[in-house]
């Protein structure tokens, strides 16, 4: 570990310590904290490196390689509505096994880029690959598909309805009953079998719903503003499942105006508005790209006088100090002032925008604005 | 192909399992027959008034004998009219009527006074003055000295008999006519019902699909043009049961109720038809007879398949344009009255024509209007039974089959565009737009 991080750096931030009249514990603590911190940003820096170096490969030796792994890939789509542009010369790929969201604000075309890959619209141009494969009538029973919008049959029994969309999807009805049964059998709700849809609360029909978009076994799950309306029981139960069926090897793509509900969850992410494709990528790579150097400090007691003097104070609150720094280095820099001045730092961290932050501001900077455009099918 | 088939399915099982039209399918015929039995009953109401008549008739013309007739009781006491008036006014008989002598033998009319408190209703009235007339007629062939049977022997009851020009065409009876034309507007009234019973049984489907938000689920799965195909045979499926169990049950009820209740409610459907009433029984019989044969003799062969396929036909073009207004419309079912109706107009208007066309089957409105497309369904149907020439069957049948598939075309455009629109007032102008979006 010393090894990876430039030494002298280190050990120069480190020697004062050595002065310092403090409980070696704390020392200890602190020290690790810095640490990590530091070689967590370099690695993730060499794995930036790394990446984009793949994506010159790529480019260098065509995006066959890139069909292969990727189970959506989408060139210059385009789909114009009567009086708007609802997705405008959209590009991304997602990879194959990976949870991805597809996020942005109500109106921004999400969903009218879900119906394009779910084939219930067509795209005006463009290229839509699935698993490297045109996207053509068979597709669709690859893909499961929630959206924002769900409803069952009222007057159908439970059961009925879930082997008739199911079979809709292409599995025998004897495939459909086992696969059925498993997952009611999972979610404990076996004995709903013989009930009319209309007897079941929302929560429960949540769960049939959600066992529909499964039931086929598909590649690709498309979940349109999967927790709106959801309990948080059903939600967490949901957020399992998920994670459980990616670990099977499926991939799933969350779409939703509400980005923090999914920032935990999505590996890579597409920002979307106004129908264009505004930053797209890996989550931690596009934080790291996007942080602002912003540094807190937890400290026990006052922050010593003077130490202040020229930063920038984004927050200072009893016990907490939030400042941000031009240089990331300079973090270190006034932790140490900090330590030297005589302040005791309980916890240092570096914060990382928010995804909603991110998508501000890249808005912003791209000069356009996030307002819903009138209109629009949602 | 394999999921058209699979909505089919759903749509027929989940109507035909349904208590609502299991219940529906069995007791209309029977509600029907009810229905009927009181609609005779109530027409056939005569008044149950008991009028107790002093006749005082004082040419003496009925001979002091007149048959009472239902609940008027007739007497002729030897009282002067004064004394009656008095009883008639202290209520022991209900009127007095004076019939005073014929001025001349020969007279056309005859004024007779009735005195009464109460006015004589139609009823009691007309019956009054036909049997005082049959009386004054018998009295007037006895005064002349005319053979009875002579008289009756003036009345000649006409019956226009239709020949064929040519001898090897086939004859036909009048009979024929008479049938044809109540066979044709049972198949028009069938056609008319059918388009709009299921045609608005498929658009409430559609808006039901449409408000629950399953439509975007299913979309996801298949093709919006198989769900509306689905919906439509479906429901035609549907009704076709329906159709079937009707045209076995409404024959056996009727005849059971003929057993258990002893009256026909065919003759009860019918009360107007005073002349068959009067028929002598024999004669009744005989026209009984030759109706069988004639119904014997009509192509049913050729007519029941042409009705079937322009039933097919009619049930296409309407529901698919019921279900494109279906999918225009969100849960609002008063915003539908305003796209229904377009949909409606040319069905009432070829629901008129067929009833003129059942009397007038080789008119020109009759002919063309069982040409037009959006009409032939209902028009043609009515005129089978009239020997109509191949070339028009021929020609409405190619026309409304090239419409049909043009209509469910135009309907399947709409419908793509219509269930993913929510939230739109929805005017005929802009689901004119629809046809033309793209996919």
């Amino acid at each position: 570990m010393p090894g990876h991080s430039p030494g002298v750096q280190g050990l120069s931030v480190a020697s004062p310590w050595v002065d310092q009249e403090k409980n070696t514990q704390q020392r200890i603590g602190q020290r690790v904290i810095f640490l990590k911190n530091r070689v967590f940003y370099r690695t993730s820096g060499v794995i930036l490196r790394f990446y984009s170096l793949c994506l010159d490969c790529k480019l260098y030796f065509g995006d066959k390689s890139a069909d292969m792994e990727n189970i959506l890939e989408l060139t210059d789509v385009v789909k114009n509505y009567q009086t708007t542009k609802a997705v405008d010369h959209v590009s991304f790929s997602m990879p194959k096994g990976s949870i991805f969201g597809m996020l942005g604000p109500n109106g921004a075309g999400k969903t009218s880029l879900i119906r394009i890959i779910t084939r219930i619209t067509r795209a005006d141009s463009g290229r839509i690959l699935i698993n490297g494969i045109p996207l053509n009538d068979d597709h669709p029973e690859e893909i499961g598909y929630m959206p924002e919008e769900r409803g069952l049959y009222k007057k159908m029994k439970v059961g009925d309805h879930l082997i008739y969309l199911a079979r809709l999807k292409g599995l025998s009805e004897k495939a459909a009953k086992d696969a059925i049964h498993q997952w009611m059998d999972k979610f404990e709700i076996s004995d709903w079998w013989n009930k009319k849809v209309e007897e079941l609360s929302k929560g429960m029909q949540q769960k049939v719903q959600f066992i529909a978009t499964v039931v086929h076994r598909p590649n690709l799950i498309i979940l349109d503003e999967p927790f709106s309306g959801l309990d948080p029981i059903n939600a967490n139960l949901i957020k399992d499942e998920i994670d459980h069926l990616r670990q099977q090897g499926t991939s799933i793509i969350f779409s939703t105006h509400r980005m923090e509900q999914v920032e935990e969850i999505c590996e890579r992410i597409v920002l979307i508005n106004r129908g264009q494709n505004v930053l797209e990528g890996n989550v931690r790579e596009i934080k790291q790209a996007q942080k602002q150097n912003l540094f807190r400090y937890n400290l026990a007691g006052e922050v010593p006088a003077g130490v202040l003097e020229g930063k920038e104070v984004i927050d200072h609150t009893p016990g907490s100090l939030t400042l941000r720094f031009s240089e990331e280095r300079d973090s270190n820099i006034f932790l140490k002032t900090l330590v030297d001045a005589g302040a005791y730092v309980q916890g240092f961290e570096e914060i990382l925008p928010s995804l909603n932050e991110i998508f501000i501001r890249t808005v912003q900077s791209q000069g356009m604005t996030i307002d819903q455009p009138i209109n629009a099918p949602s | 192909m394999n999921k058209l088939w699979l909505i089919i399915q759903r749509e027929y099982l989940s109507r035909v399992q349904k208590k609502s039209f299991i219940l529906t399918t069995l007791l209309t015929p029977l509600a029907f027959l009810v229905f009927f039995v009181f609609v005779g009953f109530i027409m056939g109401y005569e008044s149950d008034e008991a009028k107790k008549i002093a006749i005082v008739d004082e040419a003496n013309m009925l001979r002091k004998a007149i048959k009472d007739d239902g609940n008027i009781f007739f007497t002729f006491p030897d009282k002067p009219l004064d004394s009656l008036k008095a009883e008639a006014a202290r209520g022991e008989i209900n009127g007095v009527l004076v019939i005073p002598p014929l001025s001349d033998i020969q007279a056309k009319e005859h004024k007779l006074f009735y005195y009464s408190d109460e006015q004589l209703s139609l009823d009691v009235e007309s019956a009054i003055e036909s049997t005082i007339g049959t009386r004054i007629r018998e009295y007037k062939i006895a005064e002349m000295n005319l053979d009875p049977k002579v008289v009756e022997s003036l009345r000649t009851s006409i019956e226009i008999d239709p020949e064929p020009i040519a001898d090897d065409a086939e004859d036909i009876s009048s009979m024929r006519t008479a049938i044809g034309a109540g066979l044709g507007f049972l198949m028009g009234i069938i056609m008319y019902m059918g388009v709009f019973i299921y045609g608005m049984m498929i658009m409430r489907s559609v808006m039901e699909e449409k408000t629950n938000r399953i439509v975007e689920v299913m979309i996801s799965s298949v093709k919006p043009f198989q769900l509306m195909m689905g919906k439509i045979i479906g429901v035609g499926a549907v009704g076709m049961t329906q159709f079937l169990v009707w045209i076995i049950l409404i024959p056996l009820v009727s005849i059971l109720v003929n057993l258990v209740f002893g009256f026909d409610p065919q003759q009860m459907q019918s009360p107007g038809m005073g002349a068959a009433a009067q028929m002598d029984p024999d004669d009744m019989q005989g026209k009984i007879m030759m109706a069988m044969q004639e119904l014997g003799s009509i192509d049913w062969w050729v007519i029941v398949p042409l009705f079937l396929l322009f039933f097919i036909g009619g049930y296409f073009l309407y529901s698919s344009l019921f279900a494109a207004v279906g999918s225009a419309i969100g849960d609002d079912i008063g915003e539908s009255q305003s796209l229904t109706l377009p949909i409606s107009i040319p069905v009432l208007i070829a629901f008129y024509i067929m009833m003129v066309s059942v009397r007038t089957p080789h008119s020109t409105l009759a002919v063309w209007a069982s040409i037009f497309p959006l009409f032939s369904p209902i028009v043609m149907p009515a005129r089978l039974a009239f020997d109509v020439p191949w070339w028009q069957i021929t020609l409405s049948l190619v026309l409304l089959m090239a419409t049909v598939v043009f209509f469910v075309w135009l309907s399947g455009r709409i419908y793509r565009v219509g269930i993913l629109m929510y939230g739109k007032k929805v005017t005929l102008k802009e689901l004119g737009k629809w046809m033309f979006y793209k996919n």
